[in-house]
């Protein structure tokens, strides 16, 4: 054997197809760019905004219903302009991205963990508990993600006091968005450990006599992981939707924290009367939002496919 | 005159890391009612000279240089209409799967009446007739009724028939065939065989067989070209080619053939295409790890032992028990292995030899009978604690090089893995001191144990699963079909190392195959299996020269003849 | 075939079953059925005496079949806001969620499935790539969103369509009303089943084009091409049905949760059907209204699963398993 070259983790992903294949697609790029100065932007909210659009010191009801800074009545300080509060829309978008983000990633993160450990019990157990498993995530799948989103949500209002549903609302909605995503994760990771649990890999290891849960965790996993991730963006896209929507019909976040569904909720009832940035910007922020995770998802998957190769 | 004639191809695939050359400078003729065999291991280009004829090479792949002429006419540079006309109607291919090469939603007729009207526009009514015709002529029964059928309902030789009567049905000049009967058990590939070189004959077809079975070569072919790395590097009438061949590509290939008839020492001469690893050091067991205090009971009388063993699948499951149907994949299976003994397992697919491994390695739970293993029936122990200590002592070596090992882990940790596990090292570094000598004693070499599976190659990668075997110091191997998946060179150097180490560390092998020869090479005894059941039990020369049950019969002539092949630089064994 | 028909029967029963336990649940005990039913000055007696009535105090099991049985009749007792029976409510809006959801579905369909086999089959084209992107921005844009910038786009600053409602409708056999023999009527229908229909529209067409092109791989159309089937025969004859199997069941799935879909798309146009009525039943927790919403959708996806099957079932030869010989 010629003397072989270790490469290290950076090295092997530079040299890898998936890099490769990023490198050259340039809307790949942009979106990944996309993304991360929009979250960029989330995360250091209080630090960017111009205005702290929920001090109600500093809101001044004169300046309500100020168009975008470079129409005739506009004014430099509200660059894009000021809904029926007086509160600037830009840093409203900025704090509501925040809100979509954060209720989007915990609701990804839930489906995940309840998704993918499910799946990997389903696929290596096999027998009862798998068919009881599927079951149960066949008549999930009867209903569409908004509808049990909406029972959770609807249910936990009568349940649950009414001090108390401010505080909770944000964990109800994580809940309830992340319930109705799990069965893609757990059903895409079962199928993939039903392969992968036939590979002699992980015979290999049952005759070494490697305990069940150790395979999952050593052997089955990572080589599920894939498929999960490319999952995990379009949940993401579709969670950040589904979280607008609920705020948009008006049982999501609280109006104290604003996302950027209730934004758009908000600038609705002003659409007609003329007042279009306050639906409208809200609106082109949560589009772009969602356009750049959907271009990653895609690209992922794509150069995730070994197939296409 | 030639009825195909190839000159010069050369056929390139652009990729991102450069351009590969798979076809270069190939010339092959074929006369009609003439069957030219084009073999080579993997990777030879010789599947992709077939897709060119034929005008279905896949992209990026182009063919940069050379004609393809069929009788006088230059088909290569034609429209991509007239190449379609050619298609089915001057020249048939037969692919290998005959389990995916039909659209499973239309009927059998419905495929050969489109076929059939296409190039020959007979109508509806004539080239249904036809098609039963066809049906007939490839040997499938009662055709009328069985036009009416869909794919899956027949089984896989049936649908390979059906297939060729698709290829034929337009009455081609010429046949393409890629190999047609690798995905055949061995019983159907010989008919398969004889139905093609007869048609072939009787319509005076021209066919292209490739392959990469030399059993294939021997049975069916008139002339051989070897290939190579893309290119041709020999080329003749099959008895000078196989028997006489000169080129040292072709005799290092031929050497690497089991025989049915022959058993070697070693397999000779199979450097040509991958340099196996100096073992650079000569292990001294009685000081090394690998042969120090396998602290094993000693045990008197044999190390294996099986007592009426039951394996029951169910086919098709049901709520109420008495609504399930079951079948037998091991059906009172009993026999013993001595130490030090090579015990040979041998049948057809779904003969449940690797349901028997698999109840013996404890991956499945037999439904009756008893795995004694050195004394002790394993199938008595419940608890997985006490059932490590037998683990330690069997290991299993599988058949694919591509799914055995896992993609995600270096090498280093795929052979340690054992190694933790049962706590036979007292530190990390002794545990990476025995991987690098375990990588070094199966010639890989230490340095591969920072690398990952899929910078190795097939027979490379086995090697690597027999490192993470033997690193539990086992004294029982258990071989699943180890080199059914390898080119036949590289299965030959496995099976060497294989046969050496099993002397040096004086293991016990249950080795399983379908391949006869193969058997006939490697094991002291064999135990033939069919359907479940097990037939007969010999020492292996017993069972070749003189096989006692009919089922052995039947399998023994099945084997290729090869004794047109040379037996130049080979070295019996002693008997 | 038989068999197999009972067999998914029983699985719908189980699930129907499984969904009314649930709503059962809800209606019993989220909040206190009696609570929400009478003024702040019953007296205690009072309440008890109708708590009895309602049957609240007999064991679980006895309830949850009264309300099962009741479910199968269409009765769903009384919404808590309204004062009406459930079952009223929701038959005033059912054709108007129906009538919009079968035109969407249509659409979706009529449009989703030619354009995924178009853009499969032309994959490297400048329009394919142009509908590719249109159908993300297609997935991208939240039905509500959609609606809104329809209505922007049509109602006000075009003032084609109308924005809100259903227009005029007819009655048809007592309970039924339809939009579609009136132009004012039918007028209303575009905006709403349009924006209701992108998102399955993409999704389908996305789906379609998926399958198609894993088709266009596999071996058997390899072994089609080499016998000199031309282009047409080989996209259209083998590789179309053999994409369309696998597409019937997600197919059937999706044009199901438009009827669910249609709460967002009626919330946005104001538009009478049942998906508005439990939007605001979800605001007041009127749990009767939610219960019996769930089990209506429940019963039509069971349905539609049930029908899906045995469609499946008549298309694919494989499944009619016979040995292979």
């Amino acid at each position: 054997m010629e003397q072989a070259i270790e490469k290290s983790r950076m090295e092997r992903f530079l040299d890898s197809d998936l890099w490769h294949s990023f490198k050259r697609n340039p809307v790949a790029i942009i979106s990944l760019i996309v993304t991360v100065i929009v979250i960029a932007s989330a995360i250091f909210a209080p630090l960017i905004a111009p205005h702290d659009p929920f001090n109600l010191v500093t809101i001044d009801i004169m300046d309500a219903s100020v168009p975008p800074a470079w129409e005739a009545m506009g004014d430099p300080r509200f660059v894009l302009g000021t809904d029926d509060q007086g509160r600037d829309i830009f840093s409203t978008i900025l704090y509501g991205a925040r809100i979509s983000l954060i209720v989007g990633f915990s609701s990804v993160i839930f489906a995940m963990v309840v998704g993918i450990s499910l799946g990997l019990i389903s696929g290596y157990v096999g027998g009862r508990t798998d068919a009881f498993i599927m079951r149960i995530a066949d008549i999930q799948l009867s209903f569409p993600s908004i509808l049990i989103a909406l029972l959770i949500d609807g249910v936990a209002r009568g349940v649950v006091p009414k001090e108390m549903h401010t505080d909770l609302s944000i964990y109800v909605l994580i809940f309830a968005i992340g319930i109705s995503g799990w069965v893609q994760y757990a059903r895409t990771v079962r199928g993939s450990t039903l392969v992968e649990k036939n590979k002699e890999y992980v015979q290999a290891a049952r005759v070494i006599g490697i305990r069940p849960f150790t395979i999952l965790r050593r052997h089955v996993l990572p080589n599920v992981m894939g498929p999960v991730m490319v999952i995990a963006t379009i949940h993401l896209a579709l969670a950040i939707i589904t979280e607008a929507t609920l705020s948009f019909l008006g049982v999501g976040v609280p109006p104290t924290t604003p996302s950027l569904g209730t934004l758009i909720r908000i600038g609705n009832e002003y659409l007609f009367s003329g007042d279009w940035w306050i639906t409208i910007f809200p609106g082109l922020a949560l589009v772009i939002l969602v356009l750049a995770v959907n271009l990653l998802g895609d690209w992922l998957r794509d150069a995730l496919n070994p197939k296409l190769r | 005159m030639d009825l195909l004639n190839i000159k010069h191809l050369r056929i390139e695939f652009p990729s991102r890391h450069g351009t590969v050359v798979a076809v270069d400078d190939v010339t092959l003729t074929v006369q009609p009612g003439e069957v030219l065999g084009v073999v080579g291991e993997s990777g030879a280009g010789k599947s992709t000279i077939g897709n060119a004829v034929i005008g279905l090479l896949e992209p990026p792949g182009e063919m940069t240089e050379g004609h393809v002429l069929l009788k006088t006419e230059q088909i290569d540079t034609l429209s991509p209409e007239a190449k379609r006309k050619i298609r089915g109607r001057r020249i048939g291919m037969i692919f290998q799967d005959p389990l995916t090469s039909l659209d499973p939603l239309q009927t059998v007729e419905q495929q050969l009446v489109e076929t059939i009207d296409l190039h020959l526009k007979l109508g509806e009514k004539k080239s249904q007739e036809r098609a039963v015709d066809l049906l007939h002529q490839v040997g499938i029964p009662e055709p009328e009724h069985r036009i009416k059928n869909y794919p899956h309902q027949f089984s896989g030789g049936m649908r390979q028939r059906v297939v060729i009567a698709l290829a034929l049905c337009a009455e081609p000049e010429v046949i393409i065939a890629d190999e047609p009967t690798t995905a055949l058990d061995v019983s159907i590939q010989a008919q398969i065989l004889e139905l093609m070189r007869r048609l072939c004959k009787d319509k005076q077809v021209g066919m292209l067989i490739i392959t990469h079975d030399m059993g294939v070569i021997a049975d069916i072919t008139d002339r051989v070209a070897v290939m190579y790395r893309g290119k041709v590097v020999e080329e003749g009438t099959t008895e000078k080619i196989l028997g006489d061949p000169d080129h040292p590509y072709t005799q290092s290939l031929i050497s690497a053939v089991p025989r049915p008839d022959i058993r070697l020492k070693r397999f000779p001469m199979v450097n040509y295409i991958e340099e196996e690893g100096e073992r650079t050091k000569d292990l001294d067991l009685s000081t090394h790890w690998l042969g120090k205090v396998r602290d094993f009971d000693a045990v008197e009388g044999p190390l294996l032992s099986l007592k009426n063993l039951v394996m029951t699948f169910v086919t098709k499951p049901a709520f109420l028990k008495r609504n399930r149907i079951m079948f037998n994949a091991v059906d009172d299976v009993s026999f013993d292995i001595e130490q030090g003994e090579v015990f040979g397992l041998v049948g057809e697919s779904g003969s449940g030899k690797s349901t028997v491994a698999r109840m013996i390695s404890s991956l499945y739970a037999p439904a009756a009978g008893e795995v004694n293993f050195a004394g002790t029936d394993l199938t008595k122990i419940k608890s997985q604690n006490n059932l490590d200590y037998f683990r330690r002592q069997m290991q299993m070596i599988f058949q694919d090089p591509f799914s055995s090992l896992n993609g995600r882990m270096r090498v280093m940790d795929i052979i340690a893995e054992p190694i933790r596990f049962h706590k036979l090292a007292s530190s990390n570094r002794e545990v990476e001191t025995i991987v690098k000598d375990l990588l070094d004693h199966v010639g890989l070499g230490a340095q591969a144990s920072r690398r990952f599976p899929h910078e190795f190659s097939g027979g490379q990668r086995q090697r690597i699963s027999i490192a993470r075997a033997l690193a539990t110091r086992p004294r029982f191997l258990i071989c699943d079909e180890p080199t059914s998946a390898l080119d036949v060179s590289i299965q030959a150097q496995i099976l060497n190392l294989l046969k050496d180490l099993q002397e040096e560390l004086g293991l016990t092998m249950l080795f399983i195959s379908h391949d006869l020869p193969v058997i006939r090479q490697m094991c002291d005894r064999v135990g033939v299996m069919k359907m479940g059941k097990l037939v007969e039990v010999s020492a292996t020369e017993d069972l070749f020269e003189r096989p006692q049950a009919a089922y052995t019969k039947e399998l023994l002539d099945l084997m290729p003849r090869l004794d047109k092949l040379s037996h130049e630089g080979l070295e019996l064994e002693d008997a | 075939m038989i068999s197999f028909i009972f067999k998914r029967l029983l699985q719908s029963v189980v699930v129907m079953l499984t969904v009314a336990l649930i709503a059962f649940a809800m209606f019993r005990f989220v909040g206190d059925p009696v609570n929400n039913m009478v003024g702040q000055d019953t007296t205690d007696t009072e309440r008890a005496a109708l708590a009895e009535s309602l049957g609240l105090n007999d064991p679980f099991i006895v309830q949850f079949g009264r309300f099962a049985f009741n479910a199968m009749r269409g009765d769903f007792g009384i919404s808590y806001k309204y004062r009406r029976p459930v079952s009223e409510l929701i038959l005033e809006r059912l054709s108007a969620t129906l009538e919009l959801s079968f035109v969407s579905a249509v659409l979706a369909l009529g449009l989703g499935v030619p354009l995924g086999v178009y853009t499969a089959l032309k994959s490297r084209g400048i329009i394919s790539k142009g509908i590719m992107v249109l159908s993300l921005m297609g997935v991208s844009l939240p039905t509500f969103l959609i609606g809104i910038l329809l209505i922007l786009l049509f109602g006000v600053v075009l003032r084609w369509l109308p924005t809100f409602g259903r227009g005029d409708v007819v009655d048809i056999y007592g309970w039924w009303t339809t939009g579609f023999l009136t132009v004012s009527g039918l007028k209303s229908l575009i905006l709403p089943s349009i924006t209701l229909a992108i998102f399955q529209l993409t999704l389908i067409m996305r789906l379609v084009r998926a399958e198609m092109l894993e088709v266009l791989r596999t071996d058997f159309v390899k072994f089609a091409r080499a016998r000199g089937l031309p282009d047409r025969a080989v996209h259209f004859k083998h590789a179309l049905k053999n994409t369309l199997v696998p597409v019937i069941t997600i197919t059937g799935l999706q044009l199901g949760a438009l009827i669910a879909f249609a709460i967002i798309t009626e919330s946005v146009f104001q538009w009478p059907g049942m998906g508005l009525l439990f939007i605001q039943a979800v605001a007041d927790v009127d749990i009767p209204i939610m219960a019996a919403y769930l089990v209506l959708i429940a019963f039509f996806f069971v349905v539609i699963n049930m029908v899906v099957d045995i469609l499946y079932y008549a298309v694919d030869p494989r499944l009619r398993a016979d040995a292979a010989v």
